[in-house]
C-alpha cells in the first residue's frame, strides 16, 4: 500500500490538488480531474507529436532557491508554493511532475487558445453548412468556446486540392485539413499501411497519398472517425444525413466473434452510419471497414416482412397466429427423433435459451448451429465469423457447434429426419444443404430476415429480426458478455426470434410467462451457472468478463505493448 | 528511360548510410543529395529507390523531397542558376538581373508557380529559379551558377558565356 502511494504524484489543477500515478500526461491528469483541455492532434491510442498546440496550458513548478537561500516552505498539506512559468507548455506530450501546477483557465491559456484558433481558421474554409463534419467538428466546438468570433485575416485563403479520392472509401478535402497528422499516425502505427504523408510542407502543406498508391486497407475508415475536422469523409456517409438529426444507439458488431463495440446512427428506422465505440478490452477505438459498412442489407428489397405459409406449393401471406398454428400442427404428429433444430451462432444468449427450451419441449433428436470460419486478420477480425459461438456452447450446450450438420443431412437423406426448424440460418447458402435434400422434408420451418433459397423450400417462413432490430446478450471470443441493443424496428411484421420461439413453444403446448427479453435473461441467471447473480444493468455498455477462453485480440495486445513502452497513453 | 543507379554511386550511398547506425531513416537527406548530385534532379523512381534502400515508405521520402526547395523533381538545364531575391539583393536589382538572364538565355518564366519554381531554356542549356539569401548581402545582386558563386553581377553576357 505504501509503495502504491509513493507512485502517486500531487498536482494542482486550477487551484485544486489531485493525485495521479507517475508518468501520467498532463492532459490525462486534467481529464481525470474533470477539466477539459481542447486538443486536435493528441489521441490516446497514437503517439503524441504535439503539433497542433491547442492543448497549451500555463504550468508552474516549486521555485528553486538560489544557493544560500532558504528552500520554500511547504504548507500544512505538504505542498510547496508554485512559481508560474511565463511560457505555456503542451499538455499532451508532457508528463506530470511532483508539485506541478496547471492552469487551464488563466489569461495566458485563453490567449494561447485564441491565437491557435485564429491561425487554424485563417486558412480553413468556412463551408460548414455543406460540411459533413458540421455538428461533430472539433474546430467548430472549440471556435465556440475559444474562438474570437471575428477574423482579422484579410488575405486570400490558400487554395489546396479538394475532393481528392485518397482511397476507395474515402475522400479528402485538403483545404479543411488542419494538419493534426492523426490519420498519418493511424495508418503508420495501427494499420501498418503508411501511405499518407504531408508534402510541400510550409504555407501550402497538403495531406497526400503517394502517387499511384491508395488508402485502401480494411481499417481506412477509422481515419475518418479520428479526423477532427471534415477533411477526410466517408464516401458511404457523406451528404447522407446531418449528424444532429441522428439517434445514437450503443450496441455491438455481429460480423465476427470479436464483437466490436459500436455506435449506430439512425433516423426514423433507417441506419445511416456505424462508428466504433471505445472499449479497451474489445476493439480499442477501431473497427474494420468490412464490418462497419455491412448494414445496407437491412434496407434490402429482399427483406421478409410477413409470415408466409406454403399452400399448394405457393407461399401465401399469413398472420402470425395462423403461421404458428400451422407449424404446431405439422410438428404434433412427429417423434422427437424425427425433428432437427438448426439454430444460429448469430443468435443472442436469450434466443439460444429459448431454443434450448424448444429442443427440450419437442424432445428434438438433433440440434446444431452453423459454423462460419474465415481467416483472422491479425488485427480485430476473429477467425470465427459468428458473434456468439461461446453462447452456443454455454447456453445451448453444444460442445462442438457445427459438427452435427453432416449427420443431420444424412438423417434427412435417409428419411429419419422429417422436420427441420432452421432458426436465423440459410441452410442452402451457408450450410451446404441442397434444395433437393430440403424437398425430402415433411416440414421445414425457417426464420430469417431476408428471402433466401432455404425460405423458398420452407413450408413456413417467418420474418425474424436482424441484429439491429433485436436486443439480447452475446459472449465474444475472449469470453466477454456484451449487450446487443435494438437500434430500429424491423420492417412489416418482423418479430425478434425469441418471440417466435416462445410462440412456437406455447402453440405446441409448452409454458409461457415471458414478455420481455430481460425476463429470459433472468432465467439465464438461474439456469446457467456462469450467469449466476448477474443483472442486465450490470453488463452495462462495455460488457463484463464472463468466462475464460484464453483467446486474445491481436490489435489490443500490440497496443498494450505500446502502452508499456510509454509510446501511447492507451 | 529506366532509372538505374551506377554501382559506384550505390557504393557511396551505402557508405553514407553507415553513418547513421541508429535509424536508416536519418540517412534520407544524404542519399537524396547524392542522387540529385548525380542525376541533376529527383524523379519518382529515385524516390522509390531511396525508400526501398532505407526501408521506408515512398511517401516518407516524398515528404522530404517536397519540403526542401533545394531538391528538384524535374530536370534542370545544363547550368542551373539561382538568383537571390532576399531583401538586400532585391534592393540591389535581383529582379532586373533575373529578367536580363532570362532574356539573354532564352528562358520563359511565365509558367513558374509556387510548386514548380524552375524554368528551363528551350535549348536545355540553362535553367533558373529564385533562391533565398545566399549570404552575401553586401555585394548584391548575387547568383549561383551551378555551384559557382557570383557577386555584384552586372555583365550577364560575360557570365552566361562562361557556361555555354
Amino acid at each position: 500500500m505504501s509503495e502504491e502511494k509513493s507512485d502517486l504524484i500531487d498536482v494542482q489543477i486550477n487551484g485544486e490538488w489531485h493525485s495521479f500515478p507517475k508518468g501520467t500526461r498532463m492532459i490525462e491528469a486534467c481529464r481525470e480531474a474533470g477539466v477539459e483541455v481542447p486538443h486536435y492532434c493528441y489521441h490516446p491510442k497514437l503517439t503524441s507529436p504535439g503539433n497542433c498546440r491547442m492543448c497549451l496550458v500555463e504550468m508552474g513548478m516549486p521555485p528553486r532557491p538560489r544557493p544560500g537561500d532558504d528552500p520554500p516552505e511547504p504548507d500544512e498539506e505538504g505542498h510547496l508554493p508554485i512559481s508560474w512559468i511565463p511560457r505555456p507548455a503542451i499538455a499532451c506530450a508532457n508528463t506530470i511532475a511532483p508539485n506541478m501546477g496547471i492552469r487551464t483557465e488563466s489569461e495566458m491559456t485563453e490567449e494561447c487558445r485564441k491565437g491557435v484558433m485564429e491561425l487554424l481558421l485563417a486558412n480553413h474554409p468556412l463551408d460548414c453548412p455543406i460540411c459533413d463534419q458540421a455538428g461533430e467538428c472539433s474546430l467548430q466546438e472549440f471556435s465556440v468556446e475559444h474562438g474570437k468570433g471575428e477574423s482579422r485575416f484579410r488575405e486570400q485563403k490558400v487554395k489546396k486540392p479538394k475532393n481528392v479520392e485518397v482511397g476507395p472509401r474515402i475522400r479528402l478535402d485538403d483545404e479543411r485539413c488542419i494538419m493534426c497528422s492523426r490519420c498519418i499516425r493511424f495508418t503508420d502505427e495501427i494499420a501498418d499501411d503508411p501511405v499518407l504523408g504531408f508534402t510541400d510542407r510550409g504555407s501550402h502543406t497538403v495531406l497526400a497519398v503517394y502517387p499511384g498508391r491508395e488508402l485502401a486497407n480494411n481499417y481506412s475508415l477509422n481515419t475518418v472517425d479520428i479526423c477532427p475536422v471534415g477533411a477526410l469523409t466517408s464516401n458511404d456517409f457523406r451528404f447522407q444525413m446531418r449528424v444532429w438529426f441522428m439517434k445514437e444507439t450503443k450496441t455491438i458488431d455481429t460480423n465476427c466473434a470479436t464483437g466490436a463495440n459500436i455506435t449506430v446512427f439512425s433516423r426514423e428506422d433507417k441506419i445511416y452510419r456505424i462508428t466504433p465505440r471505445q472499449n479497451n478490452d474489445v476493439n480499442s477505438d477501431w473497427m474494420p471497414d468490412s464490418h462497419r459498412l455491412n448494414f445496407h442489407w437491412i434496407e434490402s428489397e429482399a427483406r421478409l416482412t410477413d409470415p408466409l405459409v406454403k399452400k399448394g406449393g405457393v407461399h401465401e401471406q399469413a398472420g402470425w397466429q395462423e403461421a404458428i398454428a400451422t407449424s404446431a400442427d405439422k410438428l404434433a404428429g412427429l417423434e422427437g427423433s424425427e425433428i432437427a433444430i438448426i439454430a444460429s451462432a448469430r443468435m443472442t444468449n436469450e434466443e439460444l435459451l429459448m431454443t434450448n427450451r424448444l429442443v427440450k419441449h419437442l424432445k428434438a433428436g438433433h440440434v446444431d448451429t452453423v459454423a462460419r470460419n474465415g481467416e483472422a486478420d491479425g488485427y480485430l477480425i476473429s477467425a470465427d465469423r459468428n458473434p456468439n459461438t461461446n453462447g452456443v456452447k454455454l447456453v445451448l450446450g453444444l460442445d462442438n457447434p457445427g459438427s452435427q450438420i453432416e449427420a443431420i443431412k444424412k438423417g434427412i437423406e435417409q428419411g429419419r429426419i422429417k422436420a427441420v426448424i432452421a432458426l436465423q440460418e440459410n441452410l442452402v447458402d451457408d450450410a451446404g444443404f441442397s434444395a433437393e435434400l430440403l424437398a425430402k422434408l415433411d416440414f421445414l420451418f425457417t426464420t430469417y430476415p431476408l428471402a433466401n433459397p432455404t425460405a423458398d423450400a420452407a413450408h413456413v417462413v417467418l420474418p425474424g429480426a436482424g441484429w439491429a432490430e433485436k436486443s439480447g446478450t452475446m459472449i465474444n471470443v475472449t469470453g466477454r458478455l456484451q449487450r446487443l441493443n435494438k437500434v430500429i424496428d424491423g420492417p412489416g411484421q418482423t418479430l425478434e426470434p425469441w418471440e417466435i420461439i416462445r410462440d412456437l413453444i406455447q402453440a405446441t403446448g409448452g409454458g409461457n410467462g415471458i414478455y420481455a427479453v430481460t425476463d429470459i435473461f433472468k432465467q439465464l441467471t438461474q439456469e446457467v451457472s456462469e450467469f449466476k447473480d448477474l443483472t442486465w444493468g450490470q453488463i452495462g455498455d462495455l460488457g463484463i468478463p464472463l468466462i475464460e477462453t484464453g483467446e486474445t485480440i491481436p490489435l489490443l495486445e500490440r497496443e498494450k505493448e505500446r502502452v508499456a513502452k510509454g509510446l501511447i497513453v492507451g | 528511360m529506366s532509372f538505374a543507379v551506377p554501382s559506384d554511386l550505390e557504393k557511396e550511398i551505402d557508405d553514407r548510410i553507415t553513418h547513421y547506425p541508429v535509424s536508416k531513416r536519418s540517412a534520407v537527406l544524404p542519399v537524396l543529395h547524392a542522387l540529385q548530385h548525380h542525376f541533376g534532379f529527383i524523379e519518382d523512381a529515385a524516390v522509390e529507390w531511396t525508400a526501398a534502400k532505407l526501408e521506408l515508405e515512398p511517401i516518407q521520402v516524398l515528404e522530404v523531397v517536397t519540403f526542401y526547395p533545394g531538391f528538384r523533381q524535374s530536370a534542370p538545364g545544363k547550368c542551373h542558376i539561382r538568383v537571390c531575391r532576399t531583401l538586400s539583393c532585391a534592393m540591389a536589382g535581383s529582379h532586373e538581373l533575373m529578367d536580363e538572364i532570362c532574356d539573354k538565355a532564352g528562358i520563359d518564366r511565365s509558367g513558374v508557380t509556387h510548386h514548380d519554381p524552375i524554368a528551363v531554356s528551350e535549348d536545355g542549356k540553362f535553367s533558373i529559379e529564385f533562391a533565398e539569401c545566399l549570404a552575401s548581402c553586401g555585394t548584391g545582386p548575387v547568383c549561383l551558377m551551378n555551384d559557382d558563386f557570383h557577386e555584384a553581377v552586372t555583365d550577364v553576357d560575360g557570365l552566361l558565356s562562361q557556361y555555354k
